[in-house]
C-alpha cells in the first residue's frame, strides 16, 4: 500500500490546512490603461502582525488594498487571505470572506444617506444580527472611537477625522481577522493624524488584528512602531527600551516593485541611497 | 478633444453591451437568489411609482386631449367624429401609454439612479459596500429593477385611464360628444390583442430603464463631472431604446396575435 501523501504546503495554507499567514502576495502584477502599477510584488503578513506600505503618490499602495479585498484582480500572481486564494475566487464567493476582513478607505466611503448609526451597524442589519446585539455592539465601536455622541447624526455632518474614526468603527464592529486601511491619516491635522494612529495602535494591542496600513507619512509608521498602547493609562505610550515587540514592520514600494520590506530599525539603518532620501 | 480611432470606439461599444448585458443578467438572477432585500425594493417603489404618478397622470390627460382634438378635425371631415374615443383609445392603450409613460419614468427615473449610483461610485461607496460583504448588484440594481417592472406597469394603465379621460373631457367640453358614446366606442374597439401589447411593452421598458441608469451609474467614472454625463447618457440611452424597443415589440405582438 503507498503510504499517505501529505498536502502539499501553499502559501496561505499550513500542511494541517490552516491558514500560516494572514495575507500572502506572491509574484503580483497589475496595470491600468497600459501603465503598469505593481510589478511583480511578492511579501507576507503574519498573523497579528502590522505592515506598513510606503511609498510616494502612484506607487501602488491603495492598488495592493483593493487586491488584497479582491475588489480588483491581479493580470499577473498569485494572492492568499487567510488561507484562500482571492486571485481566484469568482466574485460571488469573495463576498464572504470579505466579512472577515475590514478596510478604512482614504476618505471613509461612508454611506451619506445613512446616519453614523446605521453605517457602523451596516455589516450586522446584513447578517441579520438582532436589534439589542447591534445596538450594543455598535455602541461599543462608537466608544472605542470615542464618537458615542454622535450615533444619530449624518456623515455629511461630522468633520474629516471624525469621518475617518467612524469609518474605523465601521471596520471593527465585526472584529475582523484582517484590517486594511488605506491613508488613515491623510489629509488631516497633525492632532487628530495622532488621535487616529493611536485608534489603530489600540487596535493592534488589545484585539491583535494583522493589518496593512498604507500611508504618505512617514512619522505615523514610525510612531506605530515605537508606541504601544497601555491598557493601565487608557493611551498609546513610548516602548522606550520596554521589552515590548509592536510587530510593526515596513515595506517600501517603488516604480511597482518592493525595494524594502523590513523592521523599522533595518529602514532606518538602509543604506540604500532612495530609501534614506525617502525617510530623510 | 481627444479622437477616438473607430476600432477603440466599436471595442468600447461592444465591452458596454457586454457589461450591460451581465449586470442586467445578473439583476434579474437575483430575485432567485438570497438575501432579497423587500424593504429596499419597496422604498424604490414608493419611489418610482408614487414619485412618478404626478407626471404620468397629467402626460396621459394632455396627450388624450390632443390626441381627440386632431383626430376630430380629420373624423369630421368624413362624419365620423363619433369615433373620437375609437382612435384615442387604441392608439392610447396601444402605443402611446407606455411609450409616454416609459419616457416620463425614464426622464425622471433613469437619470435619479444614474446620478445616485453615480456618487455612490466615485466617493468609493460601491467599493466600501463590496468590502462589507455586500453584493450591489443584489442590494442596488435589482431593487430598481423589480420596482420600475412592476410600477411602470401599472402606472402605463394610469396613463391609458387619464388618457382616455383627457379625450373624454375634450370630446364633452369642446367638441359635444355624447358621453356614453365615447366610453363606449373607446371600450369595445379593444381587443384583447390591443391590451396584451399595452401591457407587455410596459414590461420591456421598466427594465431597459431601471438596467440602463444603474449601469451608467455603477460605470461612471471622473468625479462630479462624470456622474453628470452618466446622468444624461442614461436618460437618453434609455429614451431612444424605449422608442426602438417599442417599434420591433408592435412588430413582434401584431405579428403574433394576428
Amino acid at each position: 500500500m503507498p503510504a499517505p501523501v501529505a498536502p502539499a504546503e501553499s502559501p496561505g495554507r499550513t500542511t494541517d490546512g490552516q491558514p500560516q499567514s494572514a495575507i500572502v502576495l506572491e509574484d503580483v502584477s497589475i496595470s491600468f490603461e497600459g501603465n503598469t502599477v505593481l510589478d511583480g510584488i511578492s511579501f507576507s503578513l503574519e498573523r497579528g502582525e502590522t505592515k506598513a506600505l510606503l511609498g510616494v503618490a502612484g506607487a501602488g499602495k491603495s492598488t495592493i488594498l483593493k487586491l488584497t479585498m479582491g475588489l480588483v484582480k491581479p493580470d499577473h500572481g498569485n494572492i492568499w487571505v487567510l488561507g484562500q486564494e482571492v486571485s481566484a475566487m469568482k466574485e460571488e464567493d469573495l463576498f464572504e470572506l470579505r466579512r472577515k476582513l475590514g478596510m478604512v478607505f482614504q476618505e471613509s466611503a461612508l454611506f451619506d444617506s445613512l446616519t453614523v448609526r446605521d453605517n457602523v451597524a451596516y455589516r450586522l442589519i446584513e447578517e441579520g444580527v438582532p436589534e439589542d446585539k447591534i445596538q450594543k455592539r455598535v455602541e461599543e465601536a462608537l466608544r472605542f472611537v470615542e464618537l458615542e455622541h454622535t450615533l444619530n447624526m449624518f456623515p455629511g455632518e461630522l468633520s474629516g477625522g471624525m469621518r475617518r474614526r467612524v469609518a474605523i468603527a465601521r471596520a471593527i464592529v465585526d472584529q475582523p481577522e484582517i484590517l486594511l486601511y488605506d491613508s488613515p491619516t491623510g489629509g488631516l491635522d497633525p492632532v487628530t493624524s495622532t488621535t487616529i494612529i493611536e485608534l489603530i495602535v489600540k487596535q493592534r494591542d488589545v484585539y491583535h488584528t494583522s493589518s496593512l496600513l498604507v500611508s504618505h507619512r512617514l512619522q505615523d509608521a514610525f510612531t506605530m512602531a515605537t508606541h504601544y498602547f497601555d491598557r493601565s493609562k487608557n493611551r498609546m505610550v513610548p516602548v522606550n527600551g520596554a521589552p515590548i515587540d509592536t510587530r510593526t514592520s515596513f515595506l517600501v514600494l517603488r516604480d511597482g516593485k518592493v525595494i524594502f520590506d523590513g523592521s523599522a530599525h533595518e529602514l532606518a539603518t538602509s543604506r540604500d541611497e532612495y530609501i534614506r532620501e525617502y525617510i530623510s | 478633444m481627444e479622437l477616438i480611432s473607430p476600432t477603440e470606439w466599436a471595442k468600447d461599444l461592444v465591452q458596454a453591451i457586454q457589461d450591460w448585458t451581465y449586470l442586467a443578467a445578473r439583476s434579474i438572477g437575483n430575485i432567485f437568489r438570497h438575501p432579497r432585500y423587500v424593504s429596499d425594493t419597496l422604498q424604490q417603489a414608493d419611489l418610482i411609482g408614487v414619485g412618478s404618478l404626478p407626471i404620468v397622470v397629467l402626460t396621459g390627460f394632455f396627450t388624450g386631449g390632443v390626441l381627440a382634438l386632431n383626430a376630430a378635425r380629420t373624423l369630421e371631415q368624413y362624419g365620423s367624429l363619433s369615433l373620437t374615443g375609437q382612435l384615442v383609445s387604441i392608439s392610447m392603450v396601444r402605443e402611446l401609454g407606455p411609450t409616454l409613460a416609459g419616457l416620463m419614468v425614464a426622464g425622471r427615473n433613469a437619470s435619479g439612479m444614474a446620478s445616485e449610483l453615480g456618487s455612490m461610485k466615485v466617493t468609493e461607496q460601491i467599493d466600501a459596500m463590496r468590502a462589507l460583504g455586500t453584493d450591489p448588484s443584489k442590494k442596488l440594481v435589482t431593487p430598481r429593477v423589480v420596482a420600475t417592472i412592476i410600477m411602470l406597469f401599472f402606472l402605463t394603465i394610469i396613463c391609458d385611464f387619464f388618457g382616455l379621460t383627457g379625450g373624454f373631457a375634450v370630446s364633452q367640453l369642446g367638441l359635444h360628444l355624447d358621453a356614453h358614446q365615447y366610453w363606449n366606442n373607446a371600450y369595445q374597439t379593444l381587443e384583447f390583442g390591443d391590451v396584451i401589447i399595452g401591457l407587455i411593452k410596459p414590461l420591456l421598458f421598466g427594465f431597459l430603464v431601471a438596467t440602463i441608469g444603474c449601469y451608467y451609474g455603477l460605470t461612471s467614472r471622473g468625479g462630479t463631472q462624470g456622474v453628470g454625463r452618466a446622468t444624461t447618457q442614461a436618460v437618453v440611452a434609455a429614451s431612444i431604446l424605449i422608442l426602438a424597443v417599442n417599434y420591433f415589440t408592435s412588430q413582434l405582438l401584431l405579428y403574433l396575435l394576428k
